[in-house]
């Protein structure tokens, strides 16, 4: 546990020493705010809730998250200090966990930065703040998520830009899971509960549900499994990797 | 002494690549050990395995008595390591990266604080400790890598090139350094510069190919030389031909060497047959002949014609 809190420190003052950090936050509040009132109609709608700042969300992470997550491991390992740090008396688990937590706990202040927001619109109206708060647990689950998988590509490689690409592609698809271009293309070939299993794999699925506060624990458990799942191939990875 | 670092038939293969094959040796406490080969011999990748970054292929090595296929966390523990290159993180300064490692180590409140002290006085860190690390010169990176290695007071300090693109001043200190703390630790470092062994290290290895081919106190090693015992003589280049006349006959000269040049004269070199002492014997001729020679000494043997001569020997065997 100490081991993995002095990694994430050492992690989440990395963020904060370089730009990427203050560029990566502005850059997601203004995109937040902007999809929220231009695309999502945030006062056209008329209704004291936060489904049009929501639903913006997971588009938002399919660009920004894989930019938190790249330089994760695929950076340890250009620069040659995975070597320091692997013969450190850490395991390769702490490693992984205390570099995942970093990753989330900047996203999680990129998220809890967009608070103004919940606050006009408890100034405007009465929103029903339970399915806020699910909306922002599931979008910072979400989050979890794509990191997962970004840590777990960043260290198949030590070029940040492809984990970046691969990143990206990969949270398109599990997003993309649900809908119909991705289910026509197995529609053809695979049985009805191929297809199923690869609709239930949709992030956009699992996350709306929660976001219109349609509260199923399935749909938490579903985002928390993905995490352990990545978390888990990252350290098989990270072990299989690190000398080459 | 006790064996704080015991490494046993450690072999590593990368496909059909050996790039180290059984090479097992032993540190006792308060021995500096000398860890040579050429480039690309398998030196870092031994210290890979033994540091518990690479898994071995087969064999392992026990440090102060935890086996690092078993139990590699103690072994890190026991350990302090300096990687090829020192990489560091470049956006951290040295005063984080230390705090970092302290924390990591298990080091807390003021033995902390005593820690971090103690090794940035060693290495006089202290003009450049709240720099970012990237900003700072080859010979303060290196520093820093090592004040990283010794911040925990190890048991077995692994220290790969520590010296490696240093000026001599920075050379000269680091070797001080290694000397000060060799006596209550085991301490190993790869190197391919030879002035070093014989500066710092009680006992060499030397790998080639992955394969250990000597393992002996420097002078050992020096006695492997062909040139062990041999006489070198300086002269007048006029009186070379009369000191050959003179040697000639002797069984335990192998052969002579002459270069002449004309600024110093002739530096005649007689090479004794498997180190056998000439010295006397030779003196002696050329006190009967009479002839005058400006300078007369015995060669202690080349290290850098040793370690030639050896590894070249097994690449041959190799190839």
């Amino acid at each position: 546990m100490n081991n993995v809190c002095a990694i994430a420190k050492r992690e989440l003052s990395a963020y904060f020493s370089t730009p990427l950090a203050y560029v990566f936050i502005v850059i997601f509040l203004a995109l937040a705010g902007a999809t929220t009132f231009y695309f999502g109609g945030f006062f056209q709608r008329g209704q004291a809730d936060l489904q049009s700042f929501f639903s913006f969300h997971p588009w938002l992470y399919l660009f920004l998250i894989p930019a938190v997550g790249m330089r994760l491991w695929a950076e340890e390992r250009k620069s040659g200090t995975i070597e320091l740090l692997m013969t450190l008396p850490v395991s390769t688990t702490q490693a992984v966990l205390g570099k995942f937590v970093a990753a989330w706990i900047f996203a999680g202040i990129a998220i809890a930065l967009t608070f103004p927001i919940w606050i006009t619109v408890n100034y405007l109206g009465s929103p029903d703040n339970g399915v806020i708060v699910a909306g922002y647990v599931a979008s910072f689950l979400m989050a979890g998520a794509f990191l997962a998988i970004g840590s777990f590509m960043s260290a198949l490689t030590r070029n940040q830009v492809i984990a970046f690409v691969i990143t990206a592609a990969a949270c398109f698809l599990f997003m993309m899971s649900g809908l119909e271009p991705v289910q026509s293309a197995f529609r053809g070939w695979a049985s009805p509960f191929v297809v199923d299993l690869v609709a239930s794999l949709s992030f956009l699925t699992h996350f709306d549900a929660i976001t219109q506060g349609v509260f199923d624990l399935r749909d938490f458990v579903y985002l928390a499994s993905v995490i352990g799942v990545f978390l888990f191939a990252n350290v098989v990875i990270v072990d299989l990797k690190k000398g080459s | 002494m006790s064996t704080m670092l015991d490494i046993q038939g450690l072999t590593k293969k990368f496909g059909p690549f050996t790039a180290v094959d059984d090479v097992s040796f032993k540190v006792e406490n308060g021995e500096v050990l000398g860890f040579l080969g050429p480039n690309g011999a398998g030196k870092s990748t031994t210290m890979k395995m033994v540091t518990g970054f690479l898994p071995p292929t087969s064999g392992t090595a026990v440090v102060c008595g935890a086996d690092v296929t078993r139990d590699p966390i103690a072994v890190k523990r026991h350990i302090g390591y300096l990687p090829e290159g020192a990489p560091m993180y470049e956006d951290m300064t040295p005063a984080g990266l230390l705090s970092f490692i302290a924390e990591v180590r298990g080091l807390k409140g003021p033995a902390r604080r005593e820690a971090i002290d103690v090794a940035v006085g060693r290495l006089q860190l202290d003009e450049v400790y709240n720099q970012q690390i990237g900003t700072l010169s080859k010979g303060f990176k290196r520093r820093v890598g090592l004040a990283q290695a010794i911040l925990h007071d190890p048991d077995v300090l692994i220290l790969d090139e520590p010296t490696d693109g240093l000026d001599p001043n920075q050379k000269h200190q680091v070797r001080e350094l290694i000397g000060q703390m060799a006596k209550d630790k085991a301490i190993v470092i790869s190197t391919h510069l030879l002035e070093e062994v014989d500066a710092v290290c009680t006992r060499a290895v030397v790998i080639a190919r992955g394969r250990m081919v000597a393992d002996g106190t420097p002078a050992d090693l020096e006695r492997k030389s062909v040139y062990y015992n041999a006489v070198s003589v300086r002269l007048h280049p006029d009186h070379v031909d009369n000191l050959k006349s003179a040697l000639d006959g002797i069984g335990d000269i192998e052969r002579i060497e002459v270069a002449t040049s004309r600024s110093d004269g002739a530096h005649v070199i007689v090479v004794a047959r498997n180190g056998a002492t000439i010295i006397e014997t030779v003196n002696a001729r050329i006190n009967d002949r009479g002839i005058s020679v400006e300078q007369l000494y015995v060669e202690r043997g080349r290290l850098d014609d040793v370690f030639r001569q050896i590894t070249a020997d097994s690449a041959g065997g190799r190839a």
